[in-house]
């Protein structure tokens, strides 16, 4: 379902942040990206749901050309997908419910289907008790669902995360993992760069490591591979 | 569907308004603050306009008939008079009449033309005026060339005098309040560029959900737009009750110097429009252009 073919990421200052990668994603497969900081993961992560352009060489999601597509477009694509990040990025001025209910507004859901959407998805990452809060009343870990909670609420055939459990203690890392797991069970495309070896080494997955802009490994059930 | 999405821009608009109080508060004293100052040089340089167009409507000529033209010969000048396109009003004034009106600008001292009633020395006269005051010169020029005509009187010196200052005065005006505006302009959509800058990462969050351009853009628009007119209805308001209250404090002591002021009415309500206009098209435009910067995610 997203396919690369020959990627090449140069930045304006020159610097190559990819060169060259091949990468297809079959639906329903659990993908880590790995590798230093500053290989290339986030960019690829970027181009995914672009965020950036391919400055050479295709990308496909679901059979969109994303190097091709035109700005208008760009929001039929995102409504498919589901990002996560490494900061929540979520809106400290709404509640649990509104930064839920934000992304099905997005897409003109009837107000009807929205409640009851966004009590499913609270309920499924286990939020729905506190969904009249702020998220500064939050925990991190608290904070992270709710973000998880508004990338699922458009039904996404893929969620994107960029080192979901970059900010979050051990326990609550492994709480995120354990959603992340069951939402790829009911068949969503889960593609996450991380930096989180004992996760990647115990929840077995496919392991894609990028190293100076190109993957160096892509392996089925693999290990991180790196000491840190 | 669009109107739904109307609503929805519309209620999210005026509850970022409400969310966002200090910024809110701050875009609108912007707005209100630049908007007063151009509306209080709207005002002085609408009066200043009215009062040089009084004092240009008084300028008028006196043409001097031959002391030998005889009644057919007045009765062709005035219908030459009439029929010129330049001339708005025309008045003739017999020389009986002529010297009555020196008789009584002389006063008392006037009793020593009282002999002079019986062997008039002035002659038939007209008093000219034209639409424009600038029509007053050429005209003259060629009444001079007419036979029938001994002299032609429009303080010559003292009208061109008046006609340049008075032109100084509007361009002078003009610029000012050209320059008020652009300062308006800019000083507005700064405001709104910060209350926007501080916001980008909603922006942000809501392209990357999905939200189209227009989605994202709507509420702004209507929060600058909203915010624009909330600014510029304070100083219209200021601007009306004061200026209707300097009108009746002043009228007496302005009278004096025969200076008249604009009527509160149709003044007051232009200036309302012209300001609740420029702050919606500033506001609008303003969160427009800043909107459109941070949507290339």
């Amino acid at each position: 379902m997203i396919d690369l073919f020959d990627v090449w990421k140069t930045y304006p200052n020159g610097s190559h942040a990819l060169r060259g990668v091949n990468l297809s994603i079959k639906h329903g497969e659990f993908v880590y990206l790995v590798g230093p900081s500053g290989a290339g993961k986030s960019t690829l992560i970027k181009l995914m749901y672009r965020e950036e352009k391919p400055t050479k060489g295709q990308i496909f999601f679901d059979g969109f050309n994303l190097s091709r597509i035109k700005e208008r477009e760009i929001p039929k694509i995102r409504r498919k997908i589901g990002v996560v990040f490494q900061d929540f990025k979520l809106l400290h001025r709404l509640t649990v419910y509104e930064n839920v209910s934000f992304a099905l507004e997005v897409v003109d859901t009837p107000k009807s289907r929205i409640k009851k959407r966004v009590e499913q998805v609270l309920e499924q990452v286990q939020l729905l008790h506190k969904k009249e809060r702020y998220p500064s009343e939050l925990s991190g870990g608290e904070q992270q669902r709710v973000s998880l909670a508004r990338a699922l609420a458009n039904k996404p055939s893929v969620i994107i995360a960029d080192e979901p459990t970059g900010n979050l203690d051990p326990d609550t890392s492994w709480d995120i993992m354990q959603l992340f797991v069951e939402i790829n069970r009911q068949g969503t495309t889960v593609v996450m760069a991380t930096h989180n070896k004992e996760i990647v080494n115990t929840i077995r997955k496919r392991v894609v490591a990028v190293e100076d802009g190109r993957i160096v490994r892509d392996e089925q059930r693999g290990e991180y591979g790196y000491d840190r | 569907m669009i109107a739904n999405r109307l609503l929805r821009a519309l209620r999210d608009g005026l509850k970022s308004i409400v969310r966002n109080g200090w910024m809110s508060f701050a875009s609108v004293n912007a707005v209100a603050l630049s908007m007063l100052i151009l509306g209080l040089f709207y005002l002085l340089v609408s009066n200043i306009n009215h009062f040089t167009s009084t004092v240009e409507d008084q300028v008028e000529m006196k043409v001097y008939m031959e002391l030998t033209a005889g009644e057919q010969e007045t009765k062709q000048l005035e219908e030459r008079l009439r029929n010129d396109p330049a001339v708005k009003e025309v008045q003739f004034i017999p020389k009986e009449k002529g010297l009555e009106q020196f008789t009584a600008s002389l006063g008392e001292r006037g009793q020593l033309l009282e002999g002079l009633k019986e062997e008039n020395p002035l002659p038939d006269a007209f008093l000219v005026r034209t639409y424009e005051p600038q029509q007053i010169a050429p005209l003259a020029e060629q009444l001079k060339r007419l036979e029938t005509v001994r002299n032609v009187n429009y303080g010559q010196e003292y009208v061109d005098k008046l006609l340049s200052f008075t032109d100084a005065v509007r361009w002078v005006g003009l610029i000012l309040v050209a320059l008020l505006a652009v300062t308006a302009v800019f000083l507005i959509s700064n405001t709104i560029r910060i209350t926007i800058f501080s916001r980008r990462q909603e922006i942000e969050i809501m392209k990357l959900v999905g939200a189209t351009n227009w989605f994202v853009r709507g509420p702004f628009l209507v929060e600058g737009i909203l915010l624009g007119v909330f600014g510029a209805l304070i100083p219209a308001l200021l601007l009306g009750i004061g200026y209707s209250v300097m009108v009746d404090k002043s009228q007496a002591t302005l009278a004096m110097y025969s200076i008249e002021l604009l009527p509160v009415y149709p003044l007051t309500l232009q200036l309302t429009g012209i300001l609740l206009l420029f702050g919606a098209c500033i506001g609008g435009g303003g969160s427009w252009i800043s909107v459109s910067r941070f949507l290339r995610v």
